[in-house]
């Protein structure tokens, strides 16, 4: 049976299925990024894509639709951004980048192939990026950023009724989960800076729950993912040590998780972070 | 019906003392009351054969809450001097009487005279018994004072409303009588004494009598005749006895105003002043959803609760995604329909419900392919796993209002158990918890929360909002105020009363909280009723899964037609009214002991929370709390407002806060600096009232050490008693809030507004108030028990919900020390009436010690303000007798060791409500008693030194006054030894990439002049740097307070 009762805060995480999707050689050049900075080594960006994808197919045993890239879409590899997938409804997004816009025709297609009830945003002044929404398992953030607006998060309200969706301002970041993301069930990974803890404070006050926060010097790697799989339980990857040093020794305290660091140093120069790269799906029946 | 009451209560009253003899009378009379009750009750009880008792509490289930109120008025008139009572009973009768003089109307009068006759004939005994209770309760608790003082404030308001307070006191009564068979037997007697003599006033009078329409949840019309004049209570009553519905206090009706608009029924006003000139329909509706249906505690209850959110949920106004319809729906065939059964349902069988707003063909088969899955479910296990879903909506138990903000954008402000919701479009875009909401006002059509400030903020903010218009401002303040209260605290708070000057809403939630529900139903011992579905008709389960009897519906015809008198002119809709019939009459007459049983236990449940709910206390706070601006009298609120304000704010921003978190601010700024340092205008009222000031503080401040402790001990019993999960939801909030509360603390100005702002919001109460509301509050005040007082004055008087808030923990510990201490006042009672039962337990007791002691508090600090003799006379008169009431120990604290009860008692009293707030209004009170000398009771008080010494070095200036920094954690460590308790509180904090790490130790020596206190501290400081060698010493507070002088009577 799906509905709320699979949808409590300890089902965070469960995931049977993951859609990511290779980069394009135009990754280097062309995706976006907030500002100018060191160059994206491609190969070693791709291999650590793959490594990233590997642990969630062969560590995990999740079942990976991983999508062809596509060299007009330069940012494809950030596969969250099109599409929020809440149990057995996803929500085809609109990008707040134009030049995102077509990435979610293929996102839409993999999505159809597992059967999910597929919402597209269809509302020209609409603009979502995945990016934004931070699901904790009991409710929706919507992060208000360049990319995100009040339309957008509206249909996603409309989308996934049975929640809260409340709106947090993003000021000085990409992403709302450009600085924060679930490390567990009811735990809010949460970087140091100000503005970090600033949306995290709007979030408490929104919120009729009261979540565990995990702070983490580096805003970066406050971006972690949280997976609960059978047999394995708790899982977080999170970014490696050699990266962020003193943010792993956070991390390495949930002694309850299985800790998987995973390297993302090259993605980062684009602004993408983990959770950018993938997006998860729990499928629990074929209903 | 309640009518001829009113005189009898008076004469209750009087006779409390006598209540040896009422008791002896009462047995004489039981077997007449008995009898009186069985014809009035009609057949259907006599029929059940049950006992007197059981009939009095079927009748009077409405009675029942009632009972609680006239008990308060009892409770106050007790306190206030006898004239005063005379006045205020005579008031409530002359109304009774020319209601019952009123010309019955042929038949349907006599029918209602009937069914108002049991209830009226309880009301008697209730407040014979009540009087007796009262008295017994005087002497014995003074929380069970504070109850009364409550219900005798509520009473006040209804003038009119005699009826209902007659009521209450039969309901009293009746929980009496269920408490104890004993005592049942001489409530019993009194009961027909007191039916005797009503019965002779009735049968003059004659009674005008409407007929209500009730649409119930099953879409049924429930029909009855209703004495013009009664209240809602009276009719909610009907409805629920109708509904065999005992946890009634989620539920409530709804009348349609002339723009469409629902509104609750007060049921503490009489119906007709509120529907006016609309046709008597009204809608049965739940008014608050549990948190957690779960803790319910009948699967009826939950049953209609499930009819409410299937008709939330099709309606639109809970919105659920296609899954959740789909899964919701699923359970709801389930539990009408019962297993899946192909042969039986066919494809059709799905189209008579409607799941969803937007029933598409797709969910429909999404429906029957889950329904199929849910085989071997009962009907209430499947009503169970819809309320489980269902409750993890967002939108559960939300109450929308259109507003727009103060820019003119059209938002929707949602009222729930947590708090204050606004939304645009589906957007929350805020969220207002009750902690953070130091007011709720409305003027015209604008609405108005007063909020916490933040970490960053220096000073509340108001925030306003526009509604369509004045009324639904004022339906949104209600709701709020109904919610706040009823999730939120553990006993209502007192209406306000209007002497003299009535300024602004009179209105505050008089019904039970969730926190005295949830008590109450706990005690339900009733078998599980038996219900009908409205769709399938089949006879429920229970979750045991034990079916159901099929009852005789003739049998059930005669009850119905017997107990509902008027059942002639009741319109039943074909099978539905048959229905209706059926379950009220089903647990009755199947099992007639049983049932009668059942009912008993209810009263005795509802006793119990009458006594909580007597608690007086949260009433006052109320009155204060919510402030309703009218038009009318808005300038003179003004005018009356900046007089009194200034006094308010000296005294408020002396006032400490009650948080226990503040001894950490106070830390940084002295209780005397604090007090002294921050307004000017303090000066004032400390000149005025110096000696109080000294107390409180005094008080304050071992409060808090105390207080934290206790705190502590008290939330973790709250929270576990209070249960719900909202609570633990709240609770955890709380923690969450402390901790913003410490670094406040550091940053030393917000601390001090945030008192400012609770002492303004006194102070607004009591402008609000007036002189004459002081001087009531003062009474009430007097009567009930310094801490729950002090916080219930405080959050009545003050606008200021926030201070309801950080009450709300002490309110919630309070209420749990209250209700066990009313339960132990029951006791007492039922041992002074019935020559006691002996079960009382140890605790009990303890209890009543302490309530004891609360109240002896009280009359020192009234006595140190030299309160009217008159009233300090009667004080001592009452604690005298509770005295004598008390255990042979609590006699030796109080009179022996009274150092060690003001010591002792002092920090548990502030615990229980939160200390600071209460010691103000304390003084508050104080003040007024002597301005107005109308205060009810004064008894001298042990007089008090308080010293507030602070040594603190250079650096901690510098980093307390800085930044907060980022608070990266915070930990508090409460350990005990004989004379001291230490509190540790450890906050890591960031600031400015610096981690600092900031152990408070609060150590609370508490012993008596053969203790070495400067030894003792000197001991603590050393042990502290020994445990902390690496850290430095910034700044040690020393905050003596001894006693000077015993000018108690005690």
């Amino acid at each position: 049976m799906a509905g709320l009762s699979s949808s409590g805060g300890s089902s965070l995480g469960r995931c049977s299925h993951a859609v990511v999707r290779a980069l394009p050689d135009s990754l280097c050049q062309h995706a976006l990024r907030i500002e100018k900075g060191k160059e994206v080594d491609f190969a070693r960006a791709e291999r650590e894509h793959q490594l990233y994808v590997g642990v969630l197919k062969n560590k995990l045993g999740l079942q990976v639709l991983e999508l062809p890239a596509d060299e007009s879409l330069p940012d494809c590899v950030f596969v969250e951004d099109v599409a929020v997938v809440c149990e057995e409804t996803a929500l085809i997004t609109r990008p707040g980048a134009p030049s995102r816009r077509k990435e979610v025709d293929a996102m839409k297609r993999a999505l159809e192939s597992l059967n999910l009830n597929i919402i597209e945003m269809t509302d020209e002044n609409a603009t979502l990026d995945g990016g934004d929404v931070l699901f904790t398992g009991r409710e929706f953030f919507v992060g208000l950023s360049k990319r995100t607006n009040q339309r957008g998060a509206e249909i996603l309200a409309d989308t996934f009724k049975d929640y809260a969706v409340s709106t947090v301002p993003v000021y000085d970041s990409l992403h709302l989960k450009s600085f924060c993301s679930m490390a567990g069930p009811n735990l809010i990974a949460i970087g140091s800076t100000e503005a970090a803890q600033k949306a995290l404070k709007t979030m408490q006050q929104m919120s009729d729950h009261r979540y565990d926060k995990l702070t983490v010097p580096d805003d970066a790697a406050a971006n972690c993912i949280y997976l609960n799989i059978p047999g394995k339980g708790h899982v977080l990857l999170h970014r490696a040590p050699e990266e962020y040093p003193e943010s792993a020794k956070v991390f390495e305290k949930l002694k309850d998780h299985m800790l998987i660091p995973i390297a993302n140093t090259e993605m980062e120069k684009v602004d993408g972070l983990l959770t950018c790269c993938s997006v998860l799906i729990n499928k629990t029946s074929e209903l | 019906m309640t009518t001829e009451v009113g005189p009898e209560t008076e004469v209750k009253k009087e006779s409390e003392q006598l209540e040896a003899d009422a008791a002896k009378n009462k047995q004489d009379e039981a077997t007449e009351n008995q009898e009186n009750q069985k014809s009035e009750k009609t057949v259907s009880e006599e029929a059940q054969g049950s006992p007197s008792p059981a009939l009095g509490t079927q009748s009077s289930p409405s009675s029942q809450k009632k009972e609680k109120e006239p008990s308060e008025g009892k409770g106050i008139s007790r306190f206030i001097p006898p004239w005063l009572k005379k006045q205020k009973s005579y008031s409530l009768v002359e109304p009774k009487d020319e209601a019952k003089k009123k010309p019955v109307e042929e038949g349907e009068t006599v029918e209602e005279r009937e069914c108002q006759l049991p209830g009226e004939v309880v009301q008697p005994k209730g407040s014979v018994e009540e009087a007796t209770i009262e008295s017994e309760r005087e002497a014995k608790a003074e929380d069970k004072e504070e109850k009364h003082s409550v219900s005798s404030a509520e009473t006040q308001p209804a003038k009119e409303d005699n009826k209902e307070i007659e009521v209450e006191k039969v309901a009293d009564e009746q929980e009496e009588k269920q408490k104890a068979e004993e005592n049942r037997e001489t409530k019993e007697v009194q009961t027909a004494e007191i039916n005797m003599e009503k019965v002779p006033q009735k049968a003059p009078k004659k009674i005008k009598t409407v007929q209500c329409k009730v649409m119930l949840l099953d879409g049924t019309e429930f029909s009855c005749d209703i004495e013009k004049r009664a209240k809602g209570q009276v009719l909610f009553d009907k409805v629920c006895e109708q509904l065999n519905l005992l946890e009634k206090d989620y539920f409530g009706l709804l009348f349609q105003d002339n723009s469409d608009q629902k509104n609750w029924l007060d049921s503490s006003k009489e119906i007709k002043r509120q529907i006016r000139s609309l046709p008597w329909l009204f809608t049965f509706n739940v008014k608050f959803y549990p948190p957690d249906p779960s803790q319910l505690t009948e699967d009826i209850t939950r049953y209609f609760l499930c009819l409410q959110l299937r008709q939330d949920i099709a309606s639109g106004r809970l919105p659920c995604s296609f899954v959740t319809h789909a899964l919701l729906g699923s359970y709801t065939l389930q539990a009408e329909l019962g297993d899946y059964d192909p042969e039986e349902h066919n494809n059709d069988y799905i189209s008579e419900f409607q799941f969803a707003p937007n029933q598409t063909k797709e969910m429909e088969e999404k429906v029957v392919e889950l329904h199929k899955t849910h085989r071997g479910l009962t009907p209430a296990q499947a009503d169970s796993h819809f309320l489980e879903n269902a409750k993890r909506l967002s939108m559960y138990g939300v109450d929308l209002h259109h507003a727009k903000d103060s820019e003119g954008v059209d938002i929707m402000l949602g009222v729930c158990a947590n708090g204050l919701l606004i939304y645009k479009d589906r957007l929350r875009i805020n969220r207002f918890a009750w902690p953070k909401i130091l007011k709720i006002s409305y003027k015209r059509s604008n609405f108005y929360i007063k909020v916490r400030p933040t970490e960053q903020e220096q000073f509340e903010s108001t925030i306003g909002f526009k509604l369509p218009n004045h009324r639904a401002a004022k339906r949104l303040w209600k709701v709020c105020v109904e919610h706040h209260t009823f999730y939120r605290l553990i006993s209502p708070e007192q209406p306000p009363k209007a002497k003299f000057l009535t300024l602004g809403s009179k209105f505050r939630y008089s019904g039970r909280t969730q926190a005295q529900t949830r008590q109450a139903s706990n005690l339900i011992d009733r078998p599980a009723p038996y219900f009908e579905r409205t769709s399938s008709k089949r006879v429920s389960r229970s979750l045991d899964g034990a079916p159901v009897g099929i009852i005789d519906q003739s049998l059930l015809r005669d009850f119905s037609a017997a107990t509902v008198g008027p059942a002639g002119d009741m319109v039943f809709d074909g099978e539905a009214v048959g229905q209706t019939k059926l379950r009220d009459g089903e647990g009755r007459d199947e099992d007639g002991s049983p049932t009668k049983i059942s009912q008993l236990e209810l009263t005795q449940d509802e006793k119990n929370n009458s006594l909580r709910v007597d608690g007086g206390n949260i009433y006052v706070r109320h009155s204060n709390l919510m402030l309703e601006d009218l038009d009318k009298t808005q300038d003179d609120l003004l005018k009356h407002q900046a007089s009194i304000s200034e006094l308010k704010r000296n005294f408020m921003e002396s006032t400490p806060e009650p948080r226990p978190n503040e001894w950490e601010k106070r830390r940084i700024t002295p209780l005397s600096l604090q007090t002294q340092g921050k307004i000017g205008d303090h000066i004032f009222q400390r000149k005025r009232l110096p000696v109080k000031e000294n107390q409180w503080t005094a008080v304050t401040w071992i409060t808090k050490a105390k207080t934290e402790e206790t705190y502590k001990k008290l939330a973790s019993r709250a929270e576990g008693l209070c249960a719900g999960p909202s609570n633990a939801d709240k609770s955890s909030h709380e923690t969450l809030n402390v901790v913003e509360e410490k670094k406040q603390a550091e940053v030393g100005i917000e601390e001090t507004v945030v008192i400012e702002e609770l002492n303004r919001g006194k102070m607004q109460a009591v402008t609000d108030a007036g002189e004459t509301r002081k001087v009531e509050h003062l009474s009430k005040k007097d009567s009930s028990s310094l801490s729950s007082d002090s916080s219930s004055s405080s959050e009545s008087e003050d606008e200021v919900v926030g201070e309801y808030q950080p009450h709300y923990r002490v309110a919630k510990d309070t209420i749990r020390e209250e209700q066990e201490e009313n339960e132990d006042a029951k006791g007492k009672e039922e041992r002074a009436t019935k020559t006691i039962q002996s079960e009382e337990t140890v605790q009990e007791g303890s209890k009543i010690k302490v309530t004891v002691e609360h109240n002896q508090i009280t009359a020192k600090a009234l006595a140190q303000e030299n309160a009217v003799a008159i009233k300090v006379g009667e004080k001592n008169v009452m604690e005298e007798e509770k005295q004598d009431l008390r255990a042979e120990d609590e006699q030796l604290r109080i009179n022996g060791d009274v150092s060690h009860v003001d010591i002792d008692v002092v920090p548990e009293i502030i615990c229980c409500s939160e200390p600071p707030v209460v010691k103000t209004e304390m003084v508050t009170i104080s003040d007024a008693t002597q301005r107005t000398e109308i205060s009810t009771k004064e008894v001298p008080i042990v007089q008090t030194e308080t010293k507030t010494i602070t040594y603190e070095s250079p650096q901690f200036d510098g980093s307390a006054g800085g930044d907060a920094g980022v608070l990266l954690s915070a930990q508090t460590i409460t350990s005990e030894s004989v004379s001291t308790t230490t509190t540790t509180h450890i906050t890591k904090t960031v600031k400015g990439g610096v981690s600092e790490t900031r152990i408070e130790k609060r150590i609370v020596i508490t012993g008596d002049a053969d203790i070495d206190h400067d030894q003792a501290l000197a001991q603590a400081i050393k042990e502290a740097k020994e445990q902390h060698p690496d850290m430095s010493v910034t700044r040690v507070v020393v905050h003596k307070e001894t006693e000077l002088a015993e000018e108690g009577e005690e």
